[in-house]
């Protein structure tokens, strides 16, 4: 995988994660033009499209877009499933997930995501290994912070799955 | 101002991110985070900075706030550091030896959770020089007996992308072989991780583990410990065979199980369960192309694949057609694929989403072969009325190499790709219509059919210019094969072809004069019309210079050459090399989804010479060892060809074009002159006898055993006259006798010479004289040639001189003094007037013989004003019809180094350039 982000559908970027060296102005560009053709998709479209050299594999969930670039020679279906087993972790550790527990607590996204994948590559694909990594370092901080449930809108995530 | 407690400041993340939701305008935005990063700066908060910088701000400071947030030991303080240092930290950043520092300390901690962190930062930021740090460090980790399963994952890909970035200083060793061992790990999280980074070092390492890694792993492990087993050096060979027998067996046998499960009804109705399921078996599928030896299991994926194209998802029939093209470059399965072409022409016209249809374009193309050709280009040509802009070029590119290459009638052929310019003219590359013009040339049995096309092509009110393009090469080379016809006479061509010249842009109008002059050589009867054209002010005078220069020469070239001169330069053009298909080439640079069913297109060459219906044609879809990127394969082939196309010069088209199986004069003859021959006779030989008479007006300009030639000539402003003697050394006459002059199409303009014809006759030891007038128009640098016919004792001599006319007879001199010459010598400073030459002493550098050299020059030799009494100085004006130009030299002579420095001053960069030339050819 190259890189992956998460925009909501008024475009805001909510997550990126690179996997290849990139100047910011690059990356500022690729998130630009990759904004744009993916909200530009209509619903009933394929999931996959070519862009530049690479594969873009996205999927809607809820108000937000969660959107891969992996190499031409990988595997869609399994990229999508990727996207999709990220979400349950997510939906797991913030208890049915929503784009605002991604908001106030983005680098608790970020963590996650960093036990899932590393460098790319899936590194525990195991909800429950992840998710135990993630207690442990939980433990570890002082102060646990959830005083943004209260804040949670309808929209969850976890509900399109 | 956020409170300073560990709580507080947590809660001030929150209050923040709270307020920036709340903004109503970018402004206000703005206004919030300027005051938010004041507080920041005055009191560090790593997790605003980031947050910030997440909403798309610049962060310029910080950065080594969180530096220090890595040392910390609290485990938020740590963790929120890494974060940012991953985020914002840029790979070329100097901070990065603090942050290997920092990580370096982490990793020896020893504590778990904060190896992971460093890792996780390591394979996030991933630079080379964390690569330096670190690159011998973490294979150590990863094979440790004592290193926790987490830590071992997060070390794999860690040291994956690393290798990734720079592979160089990921250096194998003997961790590489325990690595494989981490397969057999009990920890599947493990093992997922530790493939990753096995099957990319495999791909570039011949360590250990190719698609067989569990038995050669075996093996390789082995070599040491099985000493008995090494037969000859090679570890258990035996052992080897087997196992990769048992890994071939094995995989047929898995690959059946995943097409068997495929068929099993599916045991959720989640979206998920198939996804993960399919996944499965699009890689077996791709593993089954890639073995490409299983006919049968070719077939079952085909049909595996069949069936999704009709699924109701998109993203399956996506992925159907998309690996159904690699199937279809498969001999095994071509014909399975074959099938399913109704359903594949249907998705094209069906399908809502623009990159399936693409992917349906791209496997009619795979798929194509001479029993559907005519269906699936018909059907593509339709697809492009209404294709997406994008892939418009790319699709006209592939209706055109399928056109070509399963054309089994060229007339079809024609059809296909004038069709293709009517839809799709814009998206019609130079490439296109070059070639159906290269096919045309090159089959004589299509020509009188594209003549006849082209010509009710063009009939259409509105043609695309590349209609007009191929129409006017097509009727200027073959257009008397439909003269006959009293409908497209030579005149209704050319009045149709003219109907069309003054909506075209410069380059095709350049070659639609080409067209025209060619005509004049078809059809003699449309010469006196074509030159009115030539002749009118919007041609001749043109403000685009090629244009111009286009319509000066042909109409020049139509008036003076004869009938066999201009059949000879205006004759057909010969055939065109067979070479690799310029489309090809051009498709192939691009790249995407065309570049599959290019290495389709090369693997079937095999197969091209009988698909093509002939060896003949087999040459064209192979490609070449040379690399010939050039559009037709022409451009870089002939070194007389290239030569005016790099000058940017006249006749590009028509001339340079011709390739090397063209007569080479031919291209030579336009380039310099009207006589080919004669030019090749006489460059070289007569060089010599040109520059003797720089300085002299008088003298022998030729003798052999028969015929002695002398002239004598004066010259006074920018006129000259020019009185050749003839003398005939034997004592047999000389009959029809005759001599003719040439003057080269660039010189014409710049030198007129008349003379009266010579008598026939000339008898044995006789002379006659003949007189040459000559106007100099403006300046030059050819000189005039000169041919001479006559027979002796029956045999035709045949002869060609160049008349010694340089520029410099049109010397007056100047007389001046030393503060006027030097003060002139300063007004020419510009570098383009000035020309130099160094050169060394052929003669002896006698001073009587210099001046008198000098005085012949023509200009004056002045004395006393270079300051070194050995330099001469020489003044003048060239006269010329147009203009008066200056001229100032200067000539050093170095006795000891029998060497000369010349130097020329004029106030025309061309003269300057050319008196220097034949000036140090004197001394």
């Amino acid at each position: 995988m190259q890189f992956m982000l998460l925009f909501s559908r008024q475009g805001k970027l909510r997550l990126q994660k690179w996997y290849v060296p990139l100047s910011d102005k690059e990356k500022k560009k690729i998130t630009r033009e990759l904004v744009q053709t993916v909200l530009a998709r209509k619903p009933k479209m394929c999931s996959f499209l070519e862009w530049r050299d690479l594969k873009v594999v996205y999927k809607r969930y809820a108000s937000l877009y969660f959107c891969c670039a992996v190499e031409v020679q990988d595997n869609e279906l399994i990229t999508l499933e990727i996207i999709h087993r990220y979400v349950e972790l997510l939906d797991k550790y913030f208890g049915s997930v929503c784009e605002l527990d991604i908001i106030f607590n983005f680098e608790k996204a970020y963590f996650i995501l960093d036990e899932f994948l590393l460098g790319g590559e899936a590194q525990e694909t195991s909800k429950k290994n992840v998710l135990k990594a993630i207690e442990q370092a939980d433990l570890l901080q002082e102060v646990r912070h959830k005083t943004l449930r209260r804040l949670k809108l309808y929209s969850r995530i976890g509900r399109e799955m | 101002m956020p409170a300073v407690s560990k709580g507080d400041g947590m809660r001030g993340l929150a209050v923040f991110i709270s307020d920036i939701r709340n903004c109503k305008s970018k402004e206000a935005e703005i206004k919030r985070i300027n005051k938010e990063l004041a507080n920041i700066r005055s009191k560090f908060k790593g997790d605003k900075l980031l947050f910030i910088f997440l909403l798309g701000h610049d962060i310029d400071f910080g950065h080594m706030e969180a530096v220090n947030l890595l040392s910390s030991n609290k485990y938020t303080e740590k963790q929120i550091g890494y974060l940012f240092i991953s985020v914002l930290v840029n790979s070329n950043s100097e901070l990065i030896r603090l942050i290997n520092n920092a990580i370096k300390n982490d990793l020896s901690s020893r504590n778990p959770t904060f190896m992971c962190l460093a890792l996780h930062c390591i394979a996030n930021v991933g630079s080379r020089e964390m690569a330096e740090a670190f690159a011998s460090e973490i294979p150590r980790i990863l094979v440790a007996g004592d290193t926790m399963d987490s830590v071992k994952q997060s070390a794999a890909l860690c040291l994956l992308r690393l290798y990734k970035t720079s592979p160089d200083l990921v250096l194998m060793g003997e961790w590489t072989s325990r690595v494989v061992h981490l397969l057999n790990d009990q920890h599947m999280g493990v093992v997922t991780a530790a493939i990753s980074l096995i099957t990319c070092l495999s791909q570039k390492n011949p360590m250990s583990s190719r698609p067989c890694v569990f038995s050669l792993q075996i093996v390789s492990s082995a070599s040491t410990d099985l000493q008995d087993y090494t037969y000859y050096f090679v570890p258990a060979p035996w052992l080897s065979c087997k196992l990769l027998r048992l890994l071939q067996c094995r995989l047929v046998e898995c690959l059946e199980t995943i097409l068997n499960k495929a068929q099993e009804p599916p045991k959720s109705k989640k979206v998920q369960h198939s996804n993960a399921k399919n996944a499965i078996l699009f890689e077996a599928i791709s593993l089954i192309i890639h073995y490409d030896s299983e006919p049968n299991l070719l077939v079952r994926a085909c049909n595996q694949l069949g069936q999704f194209l009709q699924h109701r998802e998109t993203n399956l029939r996506y992925l159907a057609l998309e690996s159904m093209c690699t199937l279809a470059s498969s001999e095994f399965s071509h014909e399975a694929v074959k099938t399913h072409i109704e359903t594949v022409i249907n998705a094209l016209k069906t399908e809502r989403d623009v990159s399936v249809r693409q992917r349906a374009a791209d496997l009619l193309y795979a798929m194509c072969d001479r029993s559907n050709a005519k269906q699936i280009v018909a059907e593509m040509l339709s697809y492009l009325e209404t294709a997406d802009y994008s892939i418009r070029e790319e699709m006209v590119l592939k209706v055109a190499i399928l056109a070509e290459k399963y054309a089994v009638d060229y007339s079809w052929y024609v059809d296909t790709i004038l069709n293709l310019i009517r839809i799709a003219g814009d998206y019609v590359s130079e490439e296109v219509w070059y070639r159906v013009i290269q096919i045309v040339i090159n089959r004589d049995d299509v020509q009188g059919y594209a003549a006849k096309t082209v010509f009710e092509a063009l009939q259409a009110p509105a043609c695309h210019e590349n209609m007009v393009k191929v129409g006017g090469y097509i009727l200027g080379e073959f257009g008397n094969l439909i003269a006959g016809d009293p409908r497209s006479s030579p005149l209704v061509q050319f009045n149709l072809l003219h109907s069309k010249f003054h909506l075209c842009s410069v380059p095709t109008r350049a070659l639609l004069l080409s067209a025209y002059i060619k005509f004049i050589n078809l059809f003699p009867e449309t010469k006196v019309t074509i030159q009115e054209v030539l002749r009118c002010d919007s041609q001749i005078r043109n403000s685009d210079v090629e244009l111009q220069q286009r319509a000066v020469e042909y109409l020049k070239l139509s008036s003076i050459a004869s009938t066999d001169v201009l059949a000879t330069v205006l004759e057909e053009m010969p055939p065109f090399p067979e070479r690799e298909s310029s489309i090809l080439a051009k498709l192939k640079k691009k790249k995407g989804p065309g570049a599959v069913s290019v290495t389709e297109l090369d693997d079937s060459k095999r197969e091209a010479g009988e698909l093509n219906g002939g060896g003949e044609r087999a040459a064209e879809t192979a490609s070449t060892p040379s690399p010939s990127a050039d559009l037709l394969g022409i451009r870089s082939s002939a070194p007389m060809s290239a030569a005016p196309a790099a000058a940017g010069s006249l006749l590009v088209d028509v001339f340079s074009e011709v390739g090397p199986a063209a007569p080479a004069a031919a291209a030579a003859a336009v380039n310099n002159d009207v006589n080919p021959i004669l030019l090749f006779l006489v460059t070289f030989k007569l060089a010599l006898s040109l520059s003797r008479f720089v300085c002299k007006n008088n003298g022998v300009l030729f003798e052999n055993q028969l015929l002695q030639i002398g002239i004598k000539s004066e010259y006074r402003q920018n006129l000259g006259r020019m009185y050749l003697f003839y003398g005939n050394k034997t004592s047999v006459q000389f009959a029809s006798f005759s001599t003719t002059r040439l003057c080269s199409l660039t010189l014409c303009p710049q030198l007129n010479v008349q003379s009266k014809p010579v008598e026939p006759l000339v008898e044995g030891g006789a002379q006659i004289q003949q007189v040459l007038n000559i106007e100099c128009l403006t300046d030059f640098s050819d000189a005039p040639l000169l041919n001479i016919k006559f027979r002796y004792g029956g045999a035709l001599q045949n002869l060609t001189l160049k008349l010694p006319v340089t520029i410099n007879k049109f010397f007056q001199p100047t007389e001046m003094a030393s503060q006027d010459f030097f003060q002139r010598w300063k007004q020419l400073s510009q570098p383009q007037q000035e020309a130099q030459k160094i050169f060394k002493a052929n003669h002896g550098m006698d001073t009587e013989v210099i001046k008198a050299k000098l005085l012949g020059l023509g200009s004056a030799l002045l004395d006393n004003v270079d300051p070194n009494p050995e330099n001469y100085v020489c003044a003048g004006v060239i006269q010329t019809k147009g203009q008066q130009v200056g001229c100032l030299l200067r000539l050093e002579p170095n006795a000891q180094a029998q060497m000369y420095r010349l130097t020329l001053r004029c106030s025309k960069e061309s003269v300057s350039k050319r008196l220097c030339e034949l000036l140090s050819e004197q001394f």
